[in-house]
């Protein structure tokens, strides 16, 4: 089970309240999570990555275990503690302002 | 009991608002999705209940809002919007040629008579369609695809499809307009289109006679002669009785040409509002005076509607969708700006009162006439 948080905005596009947990078939990466976070909720298809390219929108940026996984390769394993579902996946939206 | 519903998009979400036909009290609803960017809210002339709405973050794109119910409850759709095909390049601001590339959608135009039809106008500039009610869009591509359209350029606002009219006596008869490539008419459904720019000016492109390159504000159509259009161009108000084959100026006495809303009396054709601003540099109403202007005679002559306006001290703007036009019998005017205000006629621009005065900036106005 992979725990993500979704940024505010996304969670009322979805409908949701607090963390969600998916199943994930195969190894846990940030495109494996995001796949499943998609299918679970079809209207988020867009708005974290790109439909057509499936890139990261640029002001999306992925967090876990203290760490910035933005910039790392879509395939790539996400920690262990977030594959146990100890630690969750965050998807924030990056903070901007004056 | 007749009524109106006035459709608000703003900077930080939508609000609707409905009233009586008496239009002096307000019920309002909203903000809703709130903190997006919503550019349009519009309802479906064949199913009042059906409404569109466009709501949009730098963060997370672009969705389709959709509501069965007057905006009471509100369902996103799951549709893509994606070019057909090769982007194709248009102009950027220093000559060189960029990609198409899908930003946003700025208007919704609902079908006549389809309520699952609907039509969005997008930045970067391509016409789109869905024909299940927003749930899959497919592009339009001649449109973007046109001969002319690598030579397109943006406006200061991006490079935005801003209208879209449907001609309610030709079904398959559409105009668009495109900020800066101009208006175009198709007369197939949007499988081909023709520029229609003949006849306006611009003296800030290289060519001013040009066949595109025009920055179009919005155009307006009465239902009743839609051959006739009004047209807030950049500078200049304008318009064609042929369907847009040849434009002629009606700027007449207005105290600036520049604005960005113009709109039409439902049961007088002849009749049309602007809201003229100081100048493309400033952005704020001539002499800090917020004046509707109305023309009686299609054109040329033109009066300020000042009672119940601010006339001192006002510097706000109000954008091109956001000026709307109910159809009771005494026709209701509403119009919002980015300072927030919706104000709103009961008597055709005679007199004006708030609605509300501090939403966040208003970025469209639509109204439905409900019976």
């Amino acid at each position: 089970m992979i725990r993500v948080v979704l940024p505010p905005h996304l969670r009322n596009l979805a409908q949701v309240k607090g963390e969600v947990e998916l199943e994930v078939l195969g190894q846990a990466t940030p495109q494996t999570v995001l796949d499943a976070l998609e299918a679970r909720y079809p209207v988020l298809r867009g708005t974290i990555r790109d439909q057509t390219t499936r890139e990261r929108r640029a002001l999306v940026r992925f967090f876990a275990c203290e760490q910035d996984l933005s910039l790392d390769p879509p395939d790539r394993p996400l920690p262990e503690a977030v594959a146990a579902g100890k630690e969750p996946f965050l998807i924030i939206g990056a903070m901007a302002g004056g | 009991m007749s009524g109106v519903r006035v459709l608000v998009g703003t900077h930080k979400g939508a609000f609707v608002m409905t009233s009586d036909a008496k239009r002096k009290q307000w019920d309002i609803s909203g903000p809703h999705f709130t903190g997006w960017e919503v550019y349009h809210v519009k309802g479906s002339p064949a199913d009042p209940n059906r409404l569109y709405a466009s709501q949009n973050t730098g963060w997370f794109g672009q969705v389709v809002q959709r509501s069965n119910d007057g905006g009471k409850t509100w369902q996103a759709m799951e549709g893509k919007f994606a070019y057909e095909g090769e982007p194709g390049t248009h102009k950027w601001y220093d000559g060189s040629s960029r990609p198409f590339e899908f930003k946003r959608i700025w208007h919704l135009e609902p079908s006549l008579t389809d309520p699952d039809t609907v039509y969005a106008g997008a930045e970067d500039a391509a016409l789109f369609r869905s024909t299940d009610g927003g749930q899959t869009w497919g592009e339009l591509p001649a449109l973007r695809q046109h001969s002319t359209a690598p030579n397109w350029a943006p406006g200061a606002g991006g490079m935005c499809l801003h209208t879209i009219i449907l001609d309610p006596k030709r079904k398959d008869r559409m105009f668009v307009a495109i900020s800066a490539a101009g208006a175009f008419r198709s007369d197939d459904a949007g499988k081909s289109w023709q520029p229609i720019n003949q006849g306006l000016r611009s003296e800030g492109i290289p060519d001013p006679n040009a066949e595109v390159g025009h920055c179009v504000h919005r155009i307006a159509m009465n239902p009743s002669r839609p051959d006739t259009l009004f047209m807030q161009k950049h500078w200049d108000v304008m318009r064609t009785d042929d369907a847009g084959d040849t434009w002629r100026e009606v700027s007449g006495n207005l105290p600036s040409d520049f604005g960005f809303p113009i709109d039409i009396h439902p049961h007088e054709p002849e009749t049309i509002y602007v809201v003229p601003i100081k100048s493309d540099s400033e952005h704020i109403p001539p002499d800090g005076k917020l004046r509707v202007y109305r023309s009686r005679t299609g054109g040329n002559e033109w009066e300020p509607l000042t009672n119940g306006l601010p006339q001192s001290n006002c510097y706000v703007n109000i954008l091109r969708d956001a000026m709307a036009l109910d159809s009771l019998d005494s026709p209701g005017i509403y119009f919002g700006t980015t300072g927030g205000q919706v104000y709103a006629s009961a008597d055709a621009g005679d007199s004006w009162n708030p609605i509300v005065r501090d939403l966040p900036a208003v970025l469209s106005v639509e109204v439905q006439t409900l019976a």
